[in-house]
């Protein structure tokens, strides 16, 4: 055993700080932990201060000040008492004593005056009379803190203006559809949008990603043909080469920058696939033809762009089911399907769902590919089934972003989180759907 | 794979020339041993002798592994199981197996015992699987400890509960042969002498062949003893010796297992 003392000399090992130099050893070793640990809280603060600037920027934005004009005053209308006190006949007065009679015999043609309801009078009044008209934006900060500045910049151009507060971001934004007129413009054609193709892109990449993952963890190794006959050999490879390929390449296609999707996406379902994704095969003939601009098309390419990250989240989820499950279960005499279907799938799932919830989240903010298969960025009228022209929140938001008008600016910031909340509520509800699934397999 | 064609019927289990191969490595060479009927044997050796690989071929769960291929014979009622004709799914009912670490299905104790049952067709009653997963519990001995709480988790159970879960879960398809790979391994000294009661209990009834790697349990349960090494030339596990266990522990033919049992090696 002592093949030690056989060595004709003892080589030196070094020699371990002892005593005082130990302590200062000890010492210096957690200072150097102490200023990583600093950096590293340095590098979570930076992020922080980065989301409370965002913060800040759309709330500046989405809210603030407004200089409105109005045509004439509403006390001066009603002497002092607010339009919402007085009672209908009182209201039609004011309409019959303010408005020119051409207009007026135009409204009692449309529908007479005494027929209508208190708050219909009182829009007619708002419209027609009082005419409120925004002169001027104002951030969030200015409408706050810099007040005495932004009164004397207003009257100075409009002198009858008032400065109010305004929130562009309000129910009446939400639930109005898109208009040249930023004042009335809202963002329902784009809200319905974005959940019409939600919804399908779940629809269509879910089924079709999750089976491609199964089949990739599950039977990529399987021969599926007779291996005794040569054509049976020969199907065996090429399914086997082909999903080999699939599964090299799948961290590469989901890194494709998603406007090489669109350009697919345009030259497949919005061009050659036209007759299908216009609905024409199917008989159905929108008068306002998209030309296979449609629905349909954009939730096929957006599926195209999600599938590579569903597949490699399933697979992920799939590959993180313990194999002594599918042991145990084959060891009872289950066949394979049985095991995929009963015992990995019902334990995958929590991590499938979450992947394919995240990536389709992570979709819905996408702009490019929609631009260019042709998404309209003006549409007034609601979504109203597969093959409809469509907007979506991004590309809304894009579009009022780039007009020059300091009014869109505004409605676009209110927009971005009318978008943010979308996102958020979808992520919260992917994790709630895992820890419901997942509270169901432990305690059950 | 009929039970009608027994020409032998005091061995459960026979294997002829069996090598087994991990791709171009063999790993296990030239087995050659027969499995008495409602026995227990044990399968012994160190790490590596190729002793789980054994045990896995008979229900051939190592089919599971990419690149494992099996020669030579492993015959169940005279019925080659490596034929091209007989289909694993049909072996592993007959042959069931208990894993080394507990592995119940994140479902309730019911379903656990349930699931053999459902994913072989089994049909009958609702009243009539209550009745099938009651017998099951009881012999493994676990009824009276989780009667009340059939619907919890079978992952709530201690470990060595979760053990006779499986062991439960493995007699409710009704199998010929139960399969043990180092069942107490991760179990404590209590829970270990509960499996053992049980496995002695079951004998009566299954043919019990386990691997261990505690010599005082082969000792303790089995009948029979085979002991496993691996040839330091080609690293391929074989067969030493194969007696009734007394004859392995006490009086050894071969200088190896003499080494091994009384703990020289190993």
């Amino acid at each position: 055993m002592s093949t030690e003392s056989l060595r004709p000399e003892r080589q030196s090992i070094g020699s371990l700080p002892e005593g005082e130099a130990a302590r200062q050893n000890v010492s210096s070793r957690q200072r150097r932990g102490k200023i990583w640990q600093g950096i590293l809280l340095a590098c979570t603060i930076f992020g922080i201060i980065i989301l409370l600037m965002l913060a800040y920027n759309i709330v500046n934005d989405a809210f603030g000040g407004i200089g409105v004009q109005y045509a004439v005053e509403e006390e001066d209308l009603t002497d002092g008492r607010p339009l919402e006190e007085l009672s209908q006949a009182e209201l039609i007065a004011i309409l019959e004593t303010n408005l020119r009679s051409r207009v007026l015999k135009n409204l009692e043609r449309e529908r007479p005056l005494a027929e209508r309801s208190r708050e219909e009078l009182i829009d007619i009044i708002n419209d027609e009379i009082i005419k409120p008209e925004v002169v001027a934006v104002y951030s969030l900060s200015e409408f706050l803190f810099d007040r005495p500045t932004i009164e004397a910049e207003l009257r100075k151009s409009h002198p009858r203006a008032e400065i109010e507060f305004k929130s562009w971001l309000s129910w009446d934004f939400i639930v109005t559809p898109m208009s040249s007129n930023p004042v009335e413009a809202g963002i329902r054609t784009a809200i319905l949008g974005t959940l019409y193709l939600l919804w399908l892109t779940m629809l269509i990449s879910f089924p079709l990603g999750v089976g491609a993952a199964i089949y990739l963890e599950e039977y990529k190794n399987d021969k599926p043909f007779d291996e005794r006959i040569p054509a049976g050999r020969w199907m065996n490879n090429a399914i086997q080469r082909s999903a080999g390929l699939i599964e090299t390449n799948i961290y590469n296609l989901s890194g494709v920058p998603s406007i090489i999707y669109g350009i697919l996406g345009l030259a497949i379902f919005v061009r050659a696939l036209e007759q299908f994704t216009s609905g024409a095969v199917f008989g159905y003939a929108d008068p306002t033809t998209a030309n296979g601009r449609t629905i349909l098309s954009a939730a096929l390419t957006m599926s195209l762009l999600v599938l590579p990250v569903v597949i490699i989240s399933s697979q992920e989820a799939i590959r993180a089911v313990p194999g002594s499950m599918r042991q145990a279960s084959y060891g009872l005499g289950a066949t394979k399907w049985q095991t995929v279907w009963k015992i990995v799938l019902p334990n995958a799932m929590p991590g499938i769902l979450t992947g394919t919830i995240l990536s389709i989240s992570r979709a819905i903010g996408e702009t490019a590919p929609l631009i260019v298969i042709g998404a309209s960025t003006f549409i007034v009228t609601d979504p109203t089934s597969l093959f409809s022209k469509f907007t979506v929140l991004p590309l809304q938001i894009y579009n009022w972003t780039s007009r020059p008008q300091p009014e869109f600016r505004a409605i676009a910031a209110a927009g971005i989180i009318v978008l943010l909340v979308l996102l958020l509520s979808l992520n919260a509800a992917a994790i709630l759907l895992r820890n419901y699934l997942r509270s169901k397999r432990v305690s059950t | 794979m009929s039970t009608t064609t027994m020409n032998d019927s005091k061995y459960a289990i026979e294997t002829r020339a069996m090598n087994i191969y991990y791709g171009a490595f063999r790993a296990v060479k030239d087995v050659t041993f027969s499995i008495e009927r409602n026995k227990i044997t044990a399968l012994i050796g160190p790490s590596g002798c190729g002793k789980s690989t054994v045990l896995r071929s008979f229900n051939r769960m190592n089919d599971l592994i990419p690149g494992a291929r099996t020669e030579g014979e492993v015959l169940y009622h005279g019925q080659n199981l490596y034929d091209p004709d007989v289909d694993a799914v049909q072996v592993r009912r007959q042959i069931g197996m208990v894993f080394q670490k507990p592995n119940p299905f994140p479902k309730s104790i019911y379903d656990n015992i349930a699931y053999g049952p459902r994913i072989n067709g089994w049909k009958g009653t609702r009243a009539e699987m209550d009745e099938l997963v009651e017998r099951a519990l009881v012999g493994a001995a676990l009824w009276d400890e989780v009667k009340d709480k059939l619907n919890q988790s079978g992952l709530s159970l201690s470990g060595g509960q979760q053990q006779r879960l499986c062991i439960a879960r493995a007699i409710a398809v009704q199998p010929e042969v139960i399969l043990m790979d180092e069942p107490c391994s991760a179990l404590d000294p209590i829970s270990t002498l509960k499996i053992e009661e049980l496995m002695l209990e079951l004998r009566q009834r299954y043919t019990i062949v386990i691997v261990t790697h505690n010599m005082q349990q082969a000792a303790r349960v089995s009948d029979y003893t085979a002991f496993f090494l691996m040839d330091k030339e080609d690293r391929a596990g074989e067969l030493v010796e194969y007696d009734v266990t007394s004859k392995v522990f006490q009086n050894p033919a071969d200088k190896r297992t003499e080494e091994y049992v009384s703990g020289r090696f190993g």
